[in-house]
């Protein structure tokens, strides 16, 4: 990069470290629309709820303003080169899921339920830790390799995570999964999100040595090179893992994310297809063979195949079924086109995870068919600035971390929108920034936190060389 | 590493294609048929977002719309003397769905109906609350009032159809005991719940959620013998009222060593039909009708309406003639016993078409819908069903059902002052063995000055408390059908 050069007129110039632009203002007048459009939408709430703009504009406008704030200054300072849509879509989609969180506090019906407690103000909270933790990430991650040296720790710290859940004492299982913890005192955790980082951060560092061995040393046969079957051992490991947590924590999202984020983080690493084939037919092995003894997952494919029935067998009563899947799919049909606008609808008849799990259903009915294909568009966007960070990074940890975490995301998303739209078997799984849940929000933003760092790194220049005392006399002369 | 990551890319691509795919699927291919599902329940909260339109009688409304809190329906349907129109309105309840005019016109009411499209498109650019349409009914207050307060004055239970003959409008359908739709109208778990619980049949044996005159079949005993002579006279086996039939006294059904009995002692041998039908004779009708067979009898019997529902728009259930009888069970038939069933609607016909010189017409009772501007939407015409008997035929049955009022068994039926009378009673067994006391019936019509008939009606009568020798269609319903016919008449000046 940087190297003198002799123009055609002999004319000599000296080129320094090229000054890539930051795109930091570009960040920043994004960021004032990822605050503007939810604190109109805020607005638009209390106008067709209560006739008033809410009294707490004010506060949630700068409460936002100020989140965006901190992560931009933050960016600015510790990761001046970082990818400059990622914290303005987050910061968007989090403020887009306050507004309609607290819309859903506002429901007659929801207030009704011996469980109500208002939301919205606990969601801010977390989107306030969320961001915090994004700003000791980018702090104190002054570059992503660091994590390398973590692998083992991540990978033990992973499996902690994953079987808190089980652990009696501290488990606190709610309606069939067993997924979230106690904390005392401070409320219920859901470590299966911040295992997701761990693991990324296992399988990257894990994968980036193990690659060769994996990659080569293979056989041949019908087309696709097969793995020696001593290295079949991790992914088999990681196989009956996610089979574990199906049987243990009857949580199918989860345990489907893990597993496509290890083959999608494998695929990259080895470039052999066949790790690809190897995946789905291990995944499907293992769907139908858990479905076969497990009443729980049978029943949520009953409800996939058949919300209708579903619906009628909990109206008659009938313990372990619910409604829900048929009142999300109303909710989304009436939403039609362009929806009912917001606070209008009745998606609040979903009733119990309402603001969490079926939070898109909300956005189907008030914002319509054009509001889910935006939402799900910035997801999509979120998920291609990750990709592309990946791509642009240098070293191939960084870019095994930001494949996995990217994948990862992309998986969540069509696991929980898909299973709340009927387009796969639901699983309890939280929209990542905009449903309700303190797990969820903070440890995405962390996930957007480390982004970021791969993406600074990877588009920083390089550092300017040493001054060379002879320089000038050792110009390079190219004929031209 | 970047093939790999180029193609995990289009992966990530194609998660957020096959989102958006469903998303067009659910939410615009099949949104309409989600967004009308009956279990949907925004149906019913839309149903009550606006005031419902209303359901009108002699250009008064007889429902209303309350504005409610406390639940996710605005408005809450209230009734002007509810229990007395039950039979008509049927209820609209938020809490247990609607039935008959208020569910067959939700459309109207709602003002959802496509019909109201335009307006409604208008109403939402200049900021106009939605409202429903009206339903006009052809009902008469006035007639509906003299029914239904002649059968609570009975007390027990029974109903009253009442028709125009010469277009087939419902001027009365009262039904009793009755229930008042207002009390469950609202979703209180208490209130409605409670007032809803106890008008179930299981709660209460009287079961006064039935719609009698519509909903609930009666063997019409001798007033079916209307429709006996009718098919003798069509088919040419008597053709005057005042021919001698060959009617043997006592007569022993054939096929059988039974003898049919008649009521009390009466002059049936070998009688005329207008005689026999003035005494209701029922060897006279129970040979005519094993004569005609089974066939025959069932021909005219259709032709008069049984066999088939009646949609007025709510629907009457079906009477019923039996086919494969053997004859001594037509015979029974023919008297109106047996397993011949009919609804006070269907008896109201019969009188009706003999009326109407032999022309049966369609029974309804919406006249016209409204949208909310009161600018007619739609209505209804009057519609020839068929023609059960000829004009000439009509005529003879008519002097026949005219000797009946005048000098037989329906003389409680009297009017006078030039409005001639024509009925049959009918005192209909039931239980096994004839063990309940009877049904007590009276179908009539009455001819004004100018020779039109304005009203046919039937009354059935079902009262398990009265002393069985009290019980008659002369006795019991004859005077609720006579201030039935009043009160059209006299409406009409």
């Amino acid at each position: 990069m940087s190297s003198t050069t002799n123009s055609p007129t002999h004319h000599t110039s000296t080129i320094g470290a090229i000054g890539a632009p930051s795109r930091r203002n570009t960040e920043l007048a994004l960021l004032a629309f990822a605050v503007l459009i939810p604190v109109f939408a805020y607005a638009n709430v209390g106008l067709a709820i209560n006739d008033k703009v809410p009294p707490g504009l004010l506060s949630y406008g700068l409460g936002l303003g100020l989140l965006a704030g901190i992560g931009h200054v933050v960016v600015r300072k510790f990761a001046p080169y970082a990818d400059p849509l990622l914290l303005p879509l987050a910061t968007l989609l989090n403020g887009l899921g306050l507004v309609v969180i607290w819309r859903l506090d506002q429901s007659r019906r929801l207030q009704a339920s011996n469980t109500f407690v208002e939301a919205a103000p606990r969601q801010l909270l977390y989107s306030a830790m969320g961001v915090a933790l994004l700003v000791v990430v980018l702090i104190f991650l002054k570059d992503h390799r660091v994590l390398q040296r973590y692998t083992y720790i991540s990978m033990a710290g992973a499996l902690l995570l994953l079987v808190m859940p089980l652990i009696p004492g501290i488990s606190a299982p709610t309606y069939g999964a067993k997924i979230w913890i106690k904390i005392p005192g401070l409320g219920t955790l859901q470590p299966g999100e911040f295992a997701k980082i761990a693991l990324a951060v296992f399988f990257a560092g894990y994968l980036m040595v193990k690659r060769d061995a994996l990659a080569l040393a293979s056989r041949r046969f019908i087309g696709l090179y097969l793995p020696r079957g001593r290295d079949l051992g991790p992914i088999l490991v990681v196989w009956v893992m996610s089979i574990l947590i199906l049987v243990f924590e009857t949580d199918l999202g989860t345990s489907l994310l893990f597993f496509g984020m290890f083959v999608i983080m494998l695929y990259v690493a080895t470039e052999r297809t066949s790790w690809i084939v190897f995946g789905l037919l291990m995944s499907a092995a293992g769907a139908v063979g858990v479905a076969s003894f497990e009443s729980h997952v049978q029943q949520r494919v009953q409800a996939w195949l058949d919300p209708m029935r579903e619906y009628t067998l909990s109206r008659q009563g009938v313990y372990g079924h619910t409604e829900q899947s048929m009142q999300a799919l109303w909710a989304f049909g009436s939403g039609g086109t362009l929806g009912t606008g917001l606070g209008q609808g009745n998606s609040d008849l979903i009733g119990f995870a309402a603001n969490s799990d079926f939070i898109l259903a909300t956005f189907g009915e008030e914002l319509g068919l054009a509001g889910v294909m935006a939402i799900l568009l910035l997801y999509g966007l979120i998920v291609e600035r990750g990709v592309r960070t990946a791509l642009a990074a240098r070293d191939p940890f960084g870019k095994l971390l930001a494949i996995g975490l990217s994948g990862a995301f992309a998986l969540q998303v069509f696991v929980v929108a898909g299973g709340v739209m009927g387009l796969i078997p639901l699983t309890g799984m939280t929209l990542p920034f905009v449903a309700y849940g303190g797990s969820s929000v903070i440890a995405n933003w962390a996930l957007i936190g480390i982004l970021l760092r791969i993406s600074d790194t990877a588009r920083r220049p390089a550092p300017a060389p040493a001054p060379n005392p002879d320089a000038e006399m050792t110009q390079v002369v190219r004929p031209s | 590493m970047n093939k790999p990551l180029r193609r995990i890319a289009i992966f990530c691509g194609l998660l957020v294609l096959a989102l958006l795919i469903r998303d067009n699927w659910i939410q615009y291919v099949q949104a309409d048929e989600l967004r009308t599902q009956k279990e949907n329940r925004r149906v019913i909260i839309e149903r009550y977002a606006s005031p419902r339109g209303n359901i009108i009688v002699d250009g008064k409304a007889i429902t209303g719309s309350k504005e409610t809190d406390g639940s996710d329906f605005k408005f809450k349907r209230t009734y002007m003397n509810g229990p007395m129109w039950a039979p008509v309105t049927g209820y609209a309840s938020q809490a247990f769905g609607a039935t008959q005019l208020e569910s067959i016109e939700d459309g109207i009411l709602t003002g959802n109906d496509d019909r109201l499209f335009f307006r409604n498109t208008l109403d939402m650019l200049t900021g106009k609350e939605k409202e429903g349409g009206n339903v006009v009914t052809t009902l008469n207050a006035a007639a509906q009032k003299a029914a239904y307060d002649g059968l609570r004055k009975q007390g027990g239970k029974g109903a009253v159809a009442a028709i125009e003959p010469s277009t087939g409008k419902i001027l009365a359908l009262a039904s009793f005991p009755s229930y008042d739709p207002s009390s469950f109208a609202g979703n209180s778990t208490t209130t409605d719940t409670d007032a809803w619980t106890k008008l179930q049949k299981k709660n209460d044996p009287n079961d006064p959620m039935l719609n009698r005159a519509l909903r609930e079949t009666y063997p019409p005993g001798s007033t079916f013998k209307v429709v006996t002579a009718a098919a003798a006279l069509e088919n040419g086996l008597y053709t005057s009222a005042d021919q001698k039939t060959r009617s043997p006294l006592p007569w022993t059904m054939p096929g059988t060593t039974t003898v049919l009995p008649n009521e009390g002692t009466i002059p049936c041998e070998n009688a005329t039909l207008r005689v026999a039908l003035q005494y209701s004779c029922n060897t006279v009708f129970g040979k005519v009708g094993s004569d005609l067979g089974n066939d025959k009898m069932l021909a005219e019997a259709k032709k008069f309406g049984f066999g088939s529902e009646q949609f007025t728009p709510v629907r009457a259930s079906a009477s019923n003639f039996s086919d494969d009888m053997a004859p001594s069970e037509t015979a029974l038939s023919s008297i109106g016993q047996f397993n011949t069933a009919a609804t006070p609607l269907q008896m109201a016909m019969v009188a009706s078409a003999v009326a109407n010189d032999g022309k049966l017409m369609k029974p309804y009772m919406v006249d016209e819908l409204q949208a909310p501007t009161i600018d007619p939407i739609e209505k209804t015409e009057p519609e020839e069903l068929s023609q059960p008997l000829s004009a000439k035929n009509a005529q003879i049955l008519q002097d026949m059902m005219e000797t009946v009022v005048k000098d037989g068994t329906g003389k409680n039926a009297q009017i006078g002052d030039g409005v001639t009378v024509g009925g049959k009673t009918g005192t209909a067994q039931h239980g096994e063995n004839n063990s309940k006391n009877p049904y007590a019936w009276f179908i009539s019509y009455a001819k004004v000055a100018d020779g039109s008939a304005p009203v046919a009606v039937a009354v059935v009568i079902q009262d398990d408390e009265a002393v069985r020798e009290n019980i008659s269609g002369g006795g019991l319903a004859a005077p609720i059908a006579k201030s039935v016919m009043e009160a059209v008449i006299n409406s009409k000046k």
